[in-house]
């Protein structure tokens, strides 16, 4: 299997305060990755530090994605290499609608002039399968969009942008069982072998749906241990209090 | 960088032509100035006494503190009339090229083919073309330059001129007064709906300088009309002055939304007045767009004198390095059952200053009458300012009013979304920016919405790169 992202030795600063404490992760093309853990353990300090939100500080550790070192680049630049990050709480951004932006990020993503009629095929063809009201594609992006409305959002760009690693934070949190399905499927449709999936969460729902290949546990800024889909199970039962 | 790319932003606007003139006043304010200028331009008597009147008035008002600093003004150092060296024309073919090249590239002759029913332009102290069509003349619309006015229709002008807006106002009203020159007059006889805008355009480009027309609407009972203003000049490195006046009378049942889009350059100082006479259920909407200019002080203000007359103020100002733009609205509630309604909107970049000062003030006899102002604004960095400074005056318990403020700074969560999509960081904030201007963008005449965005693209990437 061939590798697409590599996580050495990261060291992860929010605020003046080290929140993530030396991480390595390896994901190849063709896998779906859990990390789990307790609130306030890093997980989305992983995931913004990947894509280099500069609220965030590296102090030590390289970030390697489809053979690069992405560690210091952009956001931008680490997007249009093929990362895609499902926010926790997207942002509402008024005076564009769904449709136009997702034309422009599209655009900016291949860097290629999208044709009109195949990409609305393709959008309602997505729509369709989440589940989504096709009234909210004018509607500017995110802006008065219910909680699970935002997420299947996220869920519609990661279809239409598709990334070559899509990582999902907390996702699944505050959506309703149905919601949640939709957003397995969505997941399943996107997936392939020859991209990769990061799930951060801290339930076990999600995972009811899909087949997973690693399972991390993430505590105190460290993954404390890794295991197959049996881990997470194992999770749900105990909690995290043996890992702490 | 960044000079670059703001020469390229104001390119159209900053093309300078020579200082070529058939006359102009040497500089300061005197009553042989003034006199002379009278001279110059054939005033009628009661016009020359107008003047020497207004400068009495100039001559004893204190100048404003209360606002932006004003010190680098220095009237001796003006001259406050230019005549071009040309004629009023009725065909641009008889406009001199350079003039005519100036507007074409402003693209008014091309607006004018496409999308308005009569244009003015003046040119320094001067208007230069005026033109309307056919069918508006024939229903008795009357369209054109202050000058001709006053000599066609003596009592109409003489009825109306600075009664709206007296001298005693403040000191650069009274300044207007004595130095007026150009302008624009409107009169839409009673009924009569004008369907397509009207738009006059100032342009100044004589260093040194300043510009002071007056633009005179009357809109008769029931009759409805949509005025366009714009506004732009070339850089220089002296501070150039623009002391306009705009006098609006919205009659019973009219309808009137006059729109401005001010883009003058960074050295002028824009000390212009704006007020309307509103009458019984008429209605004045203001679109007011505020991107130029060094200083601004520009508070167009509204009189709900007859009962169930509203007005609407909708404005956008953007301010950027060096600029201070101090607007707002005032509304003077005058009758029963009157609303306001207020949307303003600034954006502040690169060390620029905001300000919203406002005027609510609901007399005791406007009984349940409404007012609501909401104004925003968006800081683009840590060392741009925003403020607001609104006044409320209610005078009786029988309204409904709301005024709601926000500020904030560009969210940089909103940016780390936006740019995690593969927008760059120029291209994330300019879409902010321009969904926060969207709901007034959308109010502004089209061609000058699209003008807004190029607008908010190239001074971005002006404060980025």
């Amino acid at each position: 299997m061939s590798k697409l992202l590599e996580i050495k030795n990261l060291h992860v600063n929010a605020e003046e305060k080290e929140i993530l404490k030396g991480i390595n992760l390896n994901i190849n093309k063709g896998e779906i990755h859990v990390i789990m853990g307790p609130n306030g353990s890093g997980k989305t300090t992983t995931a913004n530090a990947i894509l280099n939100n500069p609220e965030y500080t590296k102090t030590e550790g390289k970030i390697i994605f489809d053979g690069q070192d992405i560690t210091d680049l952009k956001t931008d630049e680490i997007a249009r290499k093929g990362i895609f990050m499902s926010f926790q709480l997207p942002e509402e951004i008024p005076g564009i609608s769904v449709t136009n932006f997702l034309k422009y990020a599209k655009n900016k993503a291949t860097g290629k002039p999208v044709k009109i009629f195949e990409f609305k095929d393709e959008l309602k063809k997505y729509m369709e399968e989440l589940n989504m009201n096709p009234k909210n594609m004018e509607r500017s992006l995110n802006v008065g969009f219910s909680g699970g409305e935002k997420k299947k959002n996220e869920i519609l760009q990661m279809l239409v942008l598709n990334p070559k690693l899509a990582i999902l934070d907390e996702t699944d949190s505050g959506l309703d069982v149905d919601a949640i399905k939709t957003v397995s499927k969505g997941i399943k449709m996107f997936k392939n072998d020859n991209n990769a999936v990061l799930i951060i969460t801290h339930n076990t729902k999600i995972l009811h749906e899909l087949k997973v290949d690693y399972v991390h546990v993430l505590v105190n800024g460290k993954i404390v241990k890794t295991g197959e889909q049996d881990l997470a199970e194992e999770i749900e039962e105990n909690g995290y209090a043996q890992y702490k | 960088m960044k000079t670059q790319v703001e020469e390229i932003n104001r390119n159209i606007y900053d093309i300078k032509n020579k200082d070529e003139y058939d006359f102009k006043i040497k500089k300061g304010i005197t009553k042989e100035i003034i006199e002379e200028i009278s001279d110059q331009k054939n005033d009628p008597e009661w016009m020359r006494e107008f003047r020497l009147k207004a400068l009495e008035v100039y001559n004893q008002l204190e100048m404003p503190t209360w606002g932006p600093d004003l010190s680098e003004l220095n009237m001796d150092e003006i001259a406050t009339y230019v005549r071009p060296k040309t004629k009023l024309n009725t065909s641009w073919e008889d406009v001199p090229e350079d003039i005519k090249n100036t507007f074409d590239k402003l693209g008014i002759p091309e607006a004018e083919k496409k999308s308005l029913a009569g244009v003015g332009a003046q040119y320094d102290s001067e208007v230069v073309y005026h033109s309307m069509k056919e069918d508006l003349i024939k229903q008795g619309v009357i369209y054109t330059d202050m000058e001709t006015a006053i000599r066609e229709y003596p009592e109409l002008v003489k009825k109306h001129f600075m009664k709206c807006v007296p001298v005693t106002d403040h000191k650069f009203v009274a300044l207007h007064g004595a130095v007026w020159s150009g302008g624009s007059f409107v009169y839409v006889p009673k009924g009569v709906k004008v369907e397509i805008p009207l738009q006059s355009y100032f342009r100044l480009n004589s260093p040194e300088s300043g510009q002071f027309e007056h633009t005179l609407i009357i809109v008769e009972k029931g009759a409805s009309l949509h005025f366009i203003e714009g506004c732009s000049a070339p850089k220089y490195n002296k501070v150039n002055l623009h002391a306009g006046c705009v006098e609006l009378y919205v009659k019973d049942g009219a309808y009137l939304r006059y729109s401005t889009i001010e883009n003058w350059s960074k050295n002028m100082l824009n000390l212009n007045t704006k007020k309307a006479i509103v009458g019984k259920n008429a209605q004045m909407d203001w679109v007011s767009g505020s991107f130029g200019s060094k200083i601004s002080m520009l508070y167009p203000m509204s009189i709900l004198n007859g009962e169930g007359a509203k007005t609407e103020y909708t404005g956008i100002s953007f301010a950027g390095k060096g600029q201070n733009l101090d607007t707002g609205f005032k509304v003077v509630h005058n009758a029963p059952n009157t609303s306001s309604v207020v949307n303003s909107k600034s954006i502040s970049k690169n060390g620029g200053k905001c300000t919203y000062r406002s005027l609510v003030r609901i007399k005791e006899n406007a009984k349940n009458s409404k007012s609501s102002v909401s104004c925003e604004s968006l800081m683009l960095d840590d060392f741009s300012i925003s403020d607001t400074i609104p006044v409320n005056d209610i005078q009786t318990d029988e309204v409904e009013f709301s005024h709601e403020a926000k500020i904030g700074k560009i969210s940089d969560k909103a940016i780390f979304y936006l740019m995690s999509r593969g927008l760059s960081e120029e291209d994330a904030k300019a879409m902010i920016v321009r969904g926060f201007a969207e709901p007034i963008a959308k109010e502004l005449p089209v061609e000058y919405a699209v003008e807004m965005n190029n607008l908010i693209n190239l001074e971005l990437e002006g404060a980025i790169g």
